[in-house]
C-alpha cells in the first residue's frame, strides 16, 4: 500500500518538529551561550550562532572557584555512593529473593515503607543528626545518605527471584559456598538489571542539588551542582555566559552517558516508573 | 530450605545479608522520621534547650498566612502538574504510540530533559525567561506580542516555574505511558476496526480503561512528586517575588535554616509526610488492586 500524503499528515508533521524544537532548543541555547562572550550574550537580535567560539569561557568558569576540587567532590560522592549501595543492596536482595526466614515480609515491607518517606520530609533532622556528628565538613553525608537504594532492593529482589531454585542447589552441590553462589550464580543473572540500577542511580546522584544544599557548610565539600548554582554569585546574576558554560562542565558526563545508553536508561526509567 | 534443619549459621545468616541495608534505613529513615514528630512538639531555637509545647506549633503554622499561602501555591502547582500536565502527556503518548523514525526520536529528545540535572534546566529557563534580553520575550516580541516578566513579577512567577517543571517531566510521562499503550493487545483494536468506532471513542473506550492502573500509579507518583518540588523554586525565584512561589519544602527550609525555627519547621514537615503518607496508601492499595486484576 501506498502512504497517503494528507493535509493533517503534514500538519502532524509538522506538530512534530516543532516539539523537536521545543525539547531540543534549550539545550542548544545552554550551549551557545556558554561560548558566547559577554557582549554577545546581550546582542539583539541573538546570534544563533557564536561569532566566535569562546572556549576560554570553560577555562574561566574552572578558575572563578575551586572548581577542580568541586568536580573532585562530585566524582568521589558519585563512585563511592554507587560502591556502598551496591555492597548494601545485592545481600538484602539476594535474602529476600532466596532465603525464606521469618519476619521476612515485616522486614520487606520495612524497605518499601522507608522508599516511600521523601527527603524533604526529614532533611531537617538528618541535617542535625550531621551537624551532631561534626561530619557537615566532609563529604560523609552526602555519601551515607545514597548507602541504601530502597528501590533497587526491591528491583534487584525482582531480578534474583527469576533465577531458578535448581541452579542454586547445583551449585551448592558443587560445594559452592553462599559467596559463591551469590557471585557466580546470582550477579551474572541479576546483572543486567543492577547495571540499570545503578545508571539510574549514577544520574540521580550526580545531578542531585537538594542533598549536597542541605547537608554541605562549607567550600571545600561542595559538589558540582552547588558549585555552578553558586556561579551566579560569584560572577553577577547575569553572566549567562560564564553560567551556561558551568552547566555545560555539568551535564556532559550526563549526556554522554544518555547518546550511549539512551535505550537502555529509558527502559530502566519506564519500567521502574510502572511495576 | 526446611527452616528446621539448619545449623544456626544458617539460621541467622539471611537476618546479617539484610542488616546493612537495615542499618541505613533505620538510621537515615526511621531515626529522622521519628525525631521529626517529636522536634514537631518542641519549640527550639539551636541555642536554648528545647521545650516541649504540645501542639502550639501546627497550631501557629496554621494560623500563619505564610504557610497557607505556601499551601496554596503548593496545591495550584500540584493541580497544574496533574491537571494539565498528565493529559497533555496521555495525547501525545498516543498521538506518537506508532514506531516511526520521527516518532521515536521525538519521544527520546523529549525524554533528555529528565536525565539532565534539573539545576541545568531551571538555570537555562531562568536565562530564556529573562524579562530584559531573554529569548522568550524575543518570541513573544516576533509575533508582535507584549513582553511578560516571567518570574520577576509576582503575578506570572509561579506559572513560569510550572511550565518549566512541566517541560522536564513531559518526556518521562510520555515514555511511561507509551510503554503503557504498548501492552493493550492489538485485538482489541482491531475489533473496535470492524465496528468503524472513532478515535475519540477507540480511544475512552478501550485504550484508557487497559492503561488506566498506571495512569492512575502516575497520578498519584506526581501528586507525590509535587508535593515535594524545591529545587526548581530555589533555583529561579527562591520564593518570590514576595511569596508568589513560596511552597510547603521551601516553608520547612526557610523556617528551620533561615529563622532557626525547628518546631515550625518540624511540625510543617508532619504535615507534609501525613499527606505523602495518605498518597502512598492510595498507592499501595491500588497496587494490590492492580495485581488481584491481573
Amino acid at each position: 500500500m501506498k502512504q497517503k500524503i494528507t493535509i493533517s499528515s503534514i500538519i502532524g508533521a509538522l506538530f512534530k518538529i516543532a516539539l523537536i524544537v521545543i525539547f531540543i532548543f534549550p539545550f542548544y541555547w545552554m550551549v551557545i551561550t556558554g561560548f558566547k562572550t559577554y557582549m554577545e550574550t546581550l546582542q539583539m537580535p541573538p546570534t544563533l550562532w557564536p561569532a566566535k567560539w569562546q572556549w576560554v569561557n570553560l577555562q574561566r568558569v574552572w578558575e572563578s572557584g575551586p572548581y577542580p576540587l568541586y568536580a573532585m567532590n562530585s566524582v568521589i560522592v558519585t563512585v563511592t555512593s554507587l560502591v556502598l549501595q551496591t555492597a548494601v543492596m545485592v545481600p538484602a536482595a539476594y535474602a529476600f529473593a532466596k532465603y525464606k526466614f521469618p519476619g521476612r515480609g515485616v522486614l520487606f515491607g520495612i524497605v518499601m515503607a522507608a522508599f516511600m518517606v521523601p527527603g524533604q520530609v526529614t532533611f531537617v533532622s538528618v541535617y542535625h543528626m550531621f551537624a551532631k556528628a561534626q561530619l557537615l565538613r566532609t563529604l560523609w553525608p552526602q555519601i551515607l545518605i545514597h548507602g541504601v537504594n530502597a528501590f533497587g532492593i526491591f528491583l534487584l529482589r525482582q531480578a534474583f527471584m527469576q533465577v531458578p531454585d535448581e541452579l542454586l542447589e547445583s551449585a551448592r552441590l558443587d560445594n559452592a559456598n553462599e559467596f559463591q553462589v551469590l557471585t557466580k550464580v546470582m550477579l551474572p543473572m541479576g546483572k543486567p538489571t543492577l547495571v540499570s540500577i545503578l545508571m539510574l542511580a549514577f544520574i540521580g546522584i550526580w545531578n542531585d542539588y537538594f542533598w549536597p544544599f542541605i547537608l554541605t557548610t562549607s567550600k571545600e565539600v561542595y559538589p558540582l551542582t552547588i558549585g555552578i548554582a553558586a556561579l551566579r554569585d560569584v560572577e553577577g546574576d547575569f553572566a549567562w555566559d560564564i553560567i551556561m558554560a558551568g552547566n555545560v562542565i555539568l551535564v556532559m558526563p550526563i549526556v554522554a552517558v544518555y547518546a550511549i545508553f539512551h535505550k537502555r536508561i529509558v527502559r530502566a526509567f519506564a519500567y521502574s516508573g510502572i511495576k | 530450605m526446611e527452616y528446621g534443619k539448619q545449623t544456626p549459621w544458617e539460621k541467622i545468616r539471611p537476618y546479617v545479608f539484610i542488616l546493612p541495608a537495615m542499618v541505613f534505613l533505620a538510621i537515615f529513615v526511621v531515626y529522622p522520621v521519628i525525631d521529626l514528630i517529636i522536634r514537631s512538639f518542641q519549640e527550639w531555637n539551636m541555642i536554648k534547650p528545647p521545650k516541649w509545647v504540645g501542639w502550639k506549633n501546627f497550631a501557629y503554622n496554621f494560623r500563619k498566612r505564610e504557610f497557607w499561602d505556601s499551601i496554596k501555591n503548593t496545591c495550584i502547582y500540584t493541580v497544574s502538574m496533574v491537571g494539565i500536565g498528565l493529559p497533555l502527556a496521555t495525547i501525545i503518548a498516543v498521538w506518537l504510540q506508532k514506531s516511526t523514525r520521527l516518532n521515536n526520536a521525538l519521544r527520546n529528545v523529549m525524554f533528555m530533559p529528565h536525565v539532565i540535572a534539573l539545576l541545568s534546566v531551571a538555570m537555562v529557563w531562568t536565562w530564556i525567561m529573562n524579562k530584559d534580553n531573554g529569548l522568550l520575550n524575543i518570541v513573544l516580541g516576533f509575533f508582535g506580542l507584549p513582553p511578560l516578566k516571567w518570574i520577576d513579577s509576582s503575578d506570572t512567577a509561579l506559572m513560569s516555574v510550572i511550565i518549566v517543571a512541566m517541560w522536564k517531566a513531559l518526556g518521562y510521562n510520555v515514555m511511561l505511558i507509551y510503554a503503557a499503550l504498548q501492552n493493550v493487545p492489538a485485538e482489541l483494536y482491531e475489533a473496535a476496526d470492524l465496528d468503524n468506532a472513532s478515535r475519540t471513542s477507540r480511544f475512552f473506550k478501550i485504550t484508557l480503561p487497559m492503561i488506566s492502573p498506571q495512569m492512575f500509579m502516575l497520578l498519584i507518583n506526581s501528586t507525590i512528586g509535587s508535593f515535594k518540588v524545591f529545587e526548581t523554586i530555589r533555583i529561579m525565584t527562591g520564593g518570590g517575588p514576595g511569596s508568589s512561589t513560596q511552597v510547603l519544602v521551601f516553608y520547612i527550609y526557610k523556617q528551620a535554616f533561615q529563622l532557626n525555627k525547628i518546631g515550625l519547621a518540624a511540625s510543617a514537615g508532619v504535615f507534609l509526610m501525613i499527606i505523602v503518607g495518605i498518597l502512598t496508601g492510595v498507592y499501595f492499595w491500588a497496587l494490590s488492586r492492580k495485581v488481584h486484576y491481573q
